[in-house]
C-alpha cells in the first residue's frame, strides 16, 4: 500500500514536471534574425519544482487528506435541508426572477460601456443556451452542431441587409424562421440516430454550414465576412451620431439630450434582455405543455414513449425546430451587436461552449442554464489579469465542477402537474 | 368476433427471418397466452403487432382493420396498448406523471377518470402517487406499467412477460389483475415464460417454437398436454 502510493505520487510529480517545465521554464527569444531557446529565470524554475513537490506530497497523503475533508461539515448549508413545498418554492422563484429582471433593467445606466457590452454578449449566450437546453436537456438529443443555426440567423440578417436593406426588426423573425427551417431539415436525416451517432452527424452539419459560408464567396464574402450591419432602431429612431438610413430620426435630437456613445449600447442591451426574457418565457411555457412532456418522455425511454402512441418523428423534429429557432434569434442579435460577421465566429468551439453552459447549469434547468451562461462568459473576462493562464483556470474550474457537482449548478427540479385536485 | 388476427406473418431482422409464418387469432373479451422458450420470437411477435419491426409479409388485423403497414404511433392510438418487456416506466417522473403520459392523447377529464380507475385497481399506486417511479419496487413498477397502459382506455392490451423478475406472491397479484381486466371486457394477449400460471389463466393458448406456432388449444388442454408439460412445465 505504502510503496504503491509512493510510486503513484512520484509518477504524478514527474508528469507535473514534464507538463509544466517546457511551458513555463523555457522561453523562445528573438536575437537578431534567429530565435534561440533560453531558460527562464530561476524564480520560475523554482516555482515549477515547488509545484511538483506540492503534487508529490498531496498524492502521497491523498487518502488521508481527502478522508479528513470528508469528515468536515458540508460546505453547502442547504445540503441536508428538507425540500421546500412546491407552491412556496414557486412563489420564491417568481419573486427572485422579478427582482432579477428589474435589476437587469436598471443597472446598465450605472455601469461602464464595456460592462454593458459584455452583458449583451451574456444575454446572447443565454438565448443560445436556453435553445440548446430544449434539444439536449429536455429531449436528450446530443447536438454538437448547434452553432450552425446561430450562423444561419446571423447571416440571414447580414445578407438581407446587404442585398435588400432589410432592418433588424424584419430580419429577426425571418432569421429565426430560417434557422428553424434548417433545424427541421437537419431533423429528418437524424431521426433514427441516437447518442454518439447523432452527435457526429450534427457536428458534421455544423461544419458544413461554416465551410459553405466560407466558400460561397460570391454570396457571403467568404472569409472576409460581411460588414456594415446596422444597429436596431426603436420606432424609427437611430442611436448613432448621424442618421444613416433615410426616413429615420436620431434619438438625441428628438429628445434633445447630448449625444452619447453609450445610448446605442444600452439600447442593444435592453433589446437583448427583452428577447432573452421572451425566449425563457416561451420555452418555460413549452415545458408545461404536452409537447414539453413528450420531449421528456422521449429522453427517459424512447420505446416506452412510442408504446404510448407518441410519434418519434414529431417529437424529435419539434425539439430540433424550436431549439434552432432561438439560435436564429440569438444570431440576429449577435450580427447587429458586432456589426460585422464572418465564418470565424461560428466555429465548433462555440457549439462546445454552449453545450458546456447547458451541462454546467444542469440539463433541463432554465435558471441553472442562465446562471451558467453568466459564469462561463464573465469568468474568463474577470480572469483577464492572469492573461495567458485564464483559459487554464477556466478549464480547471470546469473539471472541478464536474467532479463535485456532476448534476450541474442548479439541477432541474420538475414541477409536478396536478390534474387531480381533490377536495 | 375476433379482435386481433395475424395471418401468416413473417418478420425479418435485416436478412434473418425471426417469424416464419405465424397465425394467431384473439377473440374479443378473451385472454390468450403465448408461451415459448427464450429466443422463440415471443417479443418479436408482439412488436410486429405494434409495427416495429413491420411484418415483411402476411397481415395483422386489429378490430377488423388491416394495420400491417400502419405507423406505430397511430396503431398505439387506436385502442391498443402494450406493457413492454422490462416495464420501461419513466423512472425520473412521478407515478402520477407516468399515468398522465399514458393518457397523453386524452382530455383532462378523461385522464382524471381513468386515473381514478387505475388507483382503484392498484391502491398501492395511489399511496405512492407523488413518488418518483424509479424508486419503487419491481412489483409496484409492473403495476404502474399496466396502469399506464390502461390510461388510454384500450380495448385490447398486450402484456410482455409481466412476471419477469418478480416474487411469486407479486406474480399472483398481477395475474389476478389481468383476470380482472378480462371481466371488465378488455381483451388480453399475454406473452409469458411462466407457462403454468399463464395457461391457467388463459382461455386459449399458443406455443411458439423458433418462430413457428407448434401447438394451439384451450388453456386447460395445453396444461394437460404431455409435450407441453415436458418442455415448459418441468415434467
Amino acid at each position: 500500500m505504502a510503496t504503491h502510493s509512493l510510486k503513484h505520487a512520484l509518477f504524478c510529480a514527474v508528469v507535473t514536471l514534464i507538463i509544466a517545465y517546457p511551458i513555463l521554464g523555457l522561453d523562445l527569444e528573438a536575437r537578431g534574425t534567429s530565435v534561440v531557446l533560453a531558460g527562464a529565470d530561476t524564480a520560475t524554475v523554482v516555482s515549477v519544482l515547488a509545484a511538483a513537490l506540492v503534487v508529490f506530497v498531496f498524492q502521497l497523503f491523498r487518502h488521508r487528506i481527502l478522508g479528513s475533508l470528508g469528515t468536515m461539515p458540508s460546505l453547502n448549508p442547504f445540503a441536508n435541508r428538507e425540500p421546500m413545498p412546491q407552491d412556496k418554492r414557486q412563489r420564491l422563484e417568481t419573486i427572485a426572477l422579478v427582482v432579477l429582471v428589474v435589476a437587469a433593467l436598471i443597472w446598465p445606466f450605472f455601469v461602464s460601456r464595456g460592462a454593458v457590452d459584455l452583458a449583451t454578449l451574456v444575454l446572447i449566450y443565454i438565448m443560445l443556451a436556453l435553445g440548446l437546453n430544449v434539444v439536449v436537456g429536455l429531449a436528450g438529443l446530443l447536438d454538437l452542431g448547434y452553432v450552425a443555426f446561430y450562423a444561419v440567423g446571423a447571416y440571414t440578417f447580414a445578407l438581407l441587409h446587404q442585398y435588400f436593406g432589410v432592418s433588424f426588426w424584419v430580419a429577426l423573425p425571418v432569421g429565426a424562421g430560417l434557422a428553424a427551417t434548417f433545424g427541421l431539415l437537419l431533423g429528418f436525416p437524424v431521426l433514427r440516430l441516437r447518442g454518439d451517432y447523432l452527435a457526429i452527424v450534427t457536428l458534421g452539419f455544423g461544419e458544413i454550414i461554416r465551410i459553405l459560408l466560407n466558400n460561397m464567396t460570391w454570396l457571403t464574402g467568404g472569409p472576409n465576412g460581411i460588414g456594415g450591419i446596422p444597429d436596431p432602431t426603436v420606432f424609427g429612431m437611430e442611436f448613432g451620431r448621424r442618421v444613416k438610413e433615410e426616413g429615420n430620426v436620431s434619438f438625441h435630437e428628438i429628445f434633445d439630450v447630448a449625444y452619447s456613445g453609450s445610448h446605442k449600447i444600452i439600447v442593444l442591451y435592453l433589446i437583448a434582455l427583452v428577447l432573452a426574457l421572451f425566449t425563457a418565457l416561451v420555452i418555460r411555457r413549452f415545458t408545461k405543455m404536452p409537447v414539453g412532456r413528450s420531449w421528456e418522455a422521449l429522453r427517459e425511454d424512447e420505446i416506452a414513449a412510442r408504446s404510448l402512441g407518441l410519434s418519434r418523428t414529431a417529437v424529435k423534429l419539434s425539439a430540433f425546430t424550436i431549439g434552432a429557432f432561438f439560435a436564429g434569434f440569438a444570431g440576429t442579435v449577435f450580427a447587429s451587436k458586432q456589426g460585422f460577421i464572418s465564418p470565424e465566429s461560428f466555429v465548433f468551439l462555440e457549439s462546445a461552449i454552449i453545450l458546456a453552459i447547458v451541462v454546467l447549469g444542469g440539463m433541463g434547468s432554465q435558471l441553472g442554464v442562465i446562471l451558467a451562461a453568466v459564469a462561463v462568459i464573465i469568468l474568463p473576462e474577470l480572469a483577464r489579469e492572469f492573461s495567458e493562464y485564464r483559459m487554464l483556470i477556466f478549464g480547471a474550474a470546469m473539471v472541478l465542477m464536474m467532479v463535485w457537482r456532476p448534476q450541474g449548478l442548479l439541477p432541474m427540479r420538475r414541477i409536478h402537474i396536478e390534474i387531480n385536485k381533490q377536495e | 368476433m375476433s379482435m386481433l388476427v395475424l395471418e401468416d406473418v413473417h418478420t425479418h431482422y435485416g436478412k434473418i427471418e425471426a417469424l416464419h409464418g405465424v397465425s394467431v387469432e384473439v377473440n374479443k373479451g378473451e385472454i390468450v397466452s403465448l408461451i415459448g422458450a427464450n429466443g422463440a420470437g415471443k417479443t418479436t411477435l408482439l412488436m410486429t403487432i405494434c409495427g416495429n419491426p413491420r411484418a415483411t409479409s402476411g397481415r395483422v388485423i386489429l378490430g377488423g382493420r388491416d394495420i400491417t403497414r400502419q405507423a406505430t404511433a397511430s396503431t398505439m392510438r387506436s385502442g391498443l396498448a402494450i406493457v413492454p418487456e422490462g416495464r420501461r416506466i419513466f423512472s425520473g417522473l412521478t407515478v402520477e406523471e407516468n399515468l398522465h403520459m399514458g393518457g397523453f392523447f386524452n382530455s383532462k377529464a378523461e385522464i382524471r377518470k381513468s386515473q381514478d380507475y387505475v388507483y382503484e385497481l392498484f391502491p398501492r399506486l395511489k399511496e405512492r402517487q407523488y413518488q418518483r417511479a424509479g424508486t419503487m419496487s419491481g412489483g409496484e413498477q409492473q403495476m404502474l406499467a399496466i396502469g399506464r397502459a390502461l390510461m388510454s382506455k384500450p380495448q385490447m392490451i398486450l402484456l410482455d412477460e409481466p412476471s419477469l423478475g418478480l416474487a411469486p406472491l407479486v406474480i399472483r397479484q398481477i395475474f389476478e389483475i389481468v383476470g380482472h381486466l378480462r371481466d371488465e371486457g378488455i381483451t388480453v394477449f399475454l406473452v409469458e415464460q411462466n407457462a403454468h400460471q399463464a395457461l391457467n389463466l388463459a382461455d386459449r393458448g399458443y406455443v411458439l417454437e423458433t418462430g413457428r406456432i407448434r401447438l394451439h388449444d384451450t388453456g386447460a388442454n395445453l396444461l394437460a398436454n404431455p409435450d407441453v408439460r415436458n418442455a415448459y412445465l418441468g415434467g
